[in-house]
């Protein structure tokens, strides 16, 4: 018995001992993003991980720079692109989830063959027509139009990522459905008044996924926007601080926005990892 | 309402196809084919007929004015190139615009689509009609317009809820997809740009250009092809290996502070994958962190540097090294799930029996994982392959190599379609390489994801 109480306190020790160095190489990045946030003294690269000197102004200056590399105004575009964005993708996404999940019709299998098929194609395969298309609807002649034509490419597709909602839909009794129709409800009202109200944590899942994209994305925000930097989402805007003739000045500054959008992104995920998690492993239930 | 309707209503005429309704119905309803919602209008649906009809003449009209011609315009691409003419009285020279090939193709297809929007309206006006004249021949009431509305809210839910995230998707997805298909089968490359020049069709040209020819595309092709799968295996397996055995050593009895070093480890994934990303390629650069860092602990000379994302073979190995970096949380959180998802009992019978650690190990948790990842890990694995931030970022693709066609050493399918696109502006080398990831992901799906379970018995568990 001993020697087996002995083995255990050896092997938790050496398990404690690799986790800790894995979880310093997993946090050294983030570390080295907030710290460089923080650093007093400008340039970019520098060979030594701990600043010389801690300082708030590259917060401040984020905030209160104007000139060619506007990112409040950046912060507000993207606010505007994100919100309508999230509204609308939520919307097609749920849609088009209830009805694959609940709603029993001909073509249904086919549609769902179909947006497999349309998901193995490069996602930015179709970017260059998606550009020329606006590009003769004459939605990309004023910059407000190409934050309009950047909130149709985010949420225009939107409903061919409906799986992890149609797991969802699908975990939920049928047998309540069946109830309510015996009642005389409409598919219409189980929809609105029953399903809806049984799916809160879908919907913010659905609503904070697609809120999150216009953050983060700088492949379609380069494309549409072209070199219009006013009307730059913060991705793509914080991208262009690392250019040659900005890089020197705007890189603290760079991690310092880094930094400000990484936290609510890290809020929102931690509160909603649940649902992450039940999606990848709810979908498939074995 | 309600449920009484709707028992009588399905399996009505309206669940009929085209072609039965077209061959059983009467003169009426085959008429409707040639006269849109002639069948409608006669039994009094008026505003259901009128639909119909006005689609009908729409179409008419925009074939007459511009759909002919654009179809027209569709097979030979534009004829009349851009010329430069002297202007005499200005004494400049003036351009005189040509055909534009890249609208000629974007407004043929439209105009496809367009057609199909009529075939589809032409099937509807006959089974809408075959619907009429059923009800009538049995006695029933013909539906009037209010009921059709009504009806969206029942048995035809499915097309009203589907209408608007449709015509998002056919709009942003699939005719966009469709136009960069067909311009695969031209040569709209940097040497063919609209509107100054016209390009045309050309078969399959670009593909065997890609594939067969011993031309400098298709020894790119081939190395980056290689590369890419190389890759996605280890991408894919590095990350799964390495999480679950993470996982599973937090999730063992003996560990402290469990919550502590999920959060740890998950932090990652919340980070957005542009800034960790970025800032790995600061750490990894030549005068970065990590190279400091060596020269201090003398493992290199103070001027030398390792060349963690210049040199081809070692950039691969950082790439990878990164990736799991990047990848193992994503993996941890899932089986994470899973594993508290096995029931105890399971653990404690094998206990009595005898069974230690390892042994509950590789006869419980590992096969109960395996069953549930194994979709999820078909899923990453074509994720893999179509990787392009981790690649894009880290190494741009590079380091650039001279017997590549605009590609770098690192570069994936997908990354080098983007250069093609983006940077070259050679759109037909983009498309057919995007055609290619296509068969490539469409072939390993066919493969595994018909034969899995949950595709099977997807409704097992409502």
């Amino acid at each position: 018995m001993r020697t087996r109480s002995l083995r255990s306190f050896i092997s938790n020790w050496v398990v404690h001992i690799i986790l800790s160095i894995l979880a310093v190489i997993w946090v050294i990045p983030i570390a080295f993003v907030i710290l460089t946030s923080l650093r007093a003294e400008g340039g970019s690269y520098k060979s030594y991980i701990f600043p010389r000197g801690y300082t708030l102004d590259n917060y401040k200056n984020l905030f209160l720079s104007t000139g060619s590399l506007d990112f409040p105004r950046w912060f507000v575009n993207t606010l505007i692109v994100s919100i309508c964005t999230c509204v609308l993708s939520a919307f097609f996404v749920l849609c088009v989830s209830y009805v694959m999940s609940r709603l029993k019709f001909k073509a249904r299998k086919k549609l769902m063959s179909v947006s497999l098929v349309l998901g193995m194609f490069p996602g930015f395969m179709s970017m260059i027509a998606v550009y020329y298309i606006l590009k003769g609807f004459g939605l990309l002649d004023t910059g407000a139009l190409k934050l309009l034509a950047l909130i149709m490419v985010y949420s225009g597709g939107a409903g061919l990522g409906f799986y992890i909602a149609k797991g969802f839909f699908d975990t939920i009794p049928k047998s309540i459905d069946e109830a309510a129709y015996i009642d005389g409800a409409t598919k219409w009202d189980v929809f609105w008044r029953i399903t809806i109200p049984l799916s809160k944590s879908i919907i913010v899942y659905t609503l904070l996924t697609s809120f999150m994209g216009p953050w983060v994305d700088y492949i379609f925000a380069r494309v549409i926007l072209g070199a219009d930097k006013v009307y730059y989402t913060v991705g793509i805007g914080l991208w262009s601080m690392l250019e040659k003739e900005f890089i020197e000045y705007y890189y603290t500054q760079f991690f310092a926005g880094c930094v400000v959008i990484s936290i609510p992104i890290v809020i929102l995920f931690l509160r909603t990892q649940k649902y992450y998690v039940e999606g990848v492993s709810g979908a498939v239930k074995g | 309402m309600g449920s009484k309707k709707q028992r009588t209503l399905e399996g009505s005429a309206s669940d009929i196809s085209f072609r039965s309704a077209f061959i059983l119905g009467n003169v009426i309803t085959k008429l409707s084919a040639i006269i849109f919602g002639l069948g409608n209008l006669l039994h009094k649906q008026i505003i259901r007929g009128l639909l119909y009809f006005s689609i009908e003449v729409a179409y008419i009209y925009y074939m007459v004015t511009f759909g002919v011609t654009s179809l027209k315009n569709l097979i030979t691409l534009g004829t009349v190139s851009q010329v430069e003419v002297f202007n005499e009285e200005l004494q400049i020279y003036e351009y005189i615009t040509g055909d534009n090939s890249m609208l000629c193709l974007l407004y043929g297809v439209l105009t496809i689509f367009i057609t199909l929007v009529f075939i589809f309206a032409l099937t509807g006006s006959v089974k809408s009609a075959y619907d009429s004249q059923r009800r009538k021949e049995l006695g029933k009431k013909v539906l009037t317009f209010r009921e059709d509305i009504r009806s969206l809210k029942q048995e035809n839910l499915h097309k009203a809820m589907l209408f608007t995230p449709m015509v998002g998707i056919i709009s942003f997805t699939i005719i966009p997809l469709l136009f960069m298909i067909l311009i695969a089968f031209t040569n709209y490359d940097k040497n063919h740009q609209p509107p100054g020049n016209l390009f045309d069709w050309v078969g399959l040209a670009n593909f065997k250009a890609l594939l067969l020819e011993n031309s400098m595309l298709s020894n790119t092709f081939w190395p980056i092809l290689r590369w890419t799968f190389i890759w996605a295996i280890f991408a894919t397996f590095s990350c799964y290996i390495l999480g679950i055995i993470l996982a599973v050593v937090i999730n063992r009895e003996g560990t402290r502070f469990k919550g502590f070093w999920r959060f740890t480890f998950v932090l990652s994934i919340a980070m957005p994958q542009f800034v960790s990303l970025l800032t790995m390629r600061t750490i990894f650069n030549a005068n970065g962190p990590m190279n400091s860092l060596l020269r201090t602990l003398g493992v290199i000379g103070m001027t030398e540097s390792v060349p963690f994302l210049t040199d081809p073979i070692l950039a691969k190995i950082t790439i990878i090294l990164v990736n799991i970096w990047i990848g193992v949380p994503f993996t941890l959180l899932t089986t994470t799930g899973i594993l508290q998802n096995i029931p105890r009992d399971v653990y404690d019978a094998a206990k009595v029996d005898g069974a230690n650690s390892i042994r509950i190990f590789f006869n419980i948790t590992m096969p109960y994982i395996l069953f549930i990842t194994t979709p999820n890990l078909i899923t990453t694995f074509t994720g893999n392959i179509n990787n392009f931030n981790v690649i894009y970022l880290l190494s741009g693709g590079g380091p650039d190599s001279l017997d590549y066609y605009s590609a770098g050493k690192t570069d994936l399918l997908v990354t080098w379609l983007y250069r093609l696109t983006i940077t070259d502006k050679d759109y037909n080398l983009g498309s057919v390489i995007g055609i290619l990831v296509f068969i490539i992901l469409a072939t390993l799906s066919l493969i595994t994801y018909r034969r899995s379970k949950s595709f099977k018995e997807e409704e097992a568990f409502q």
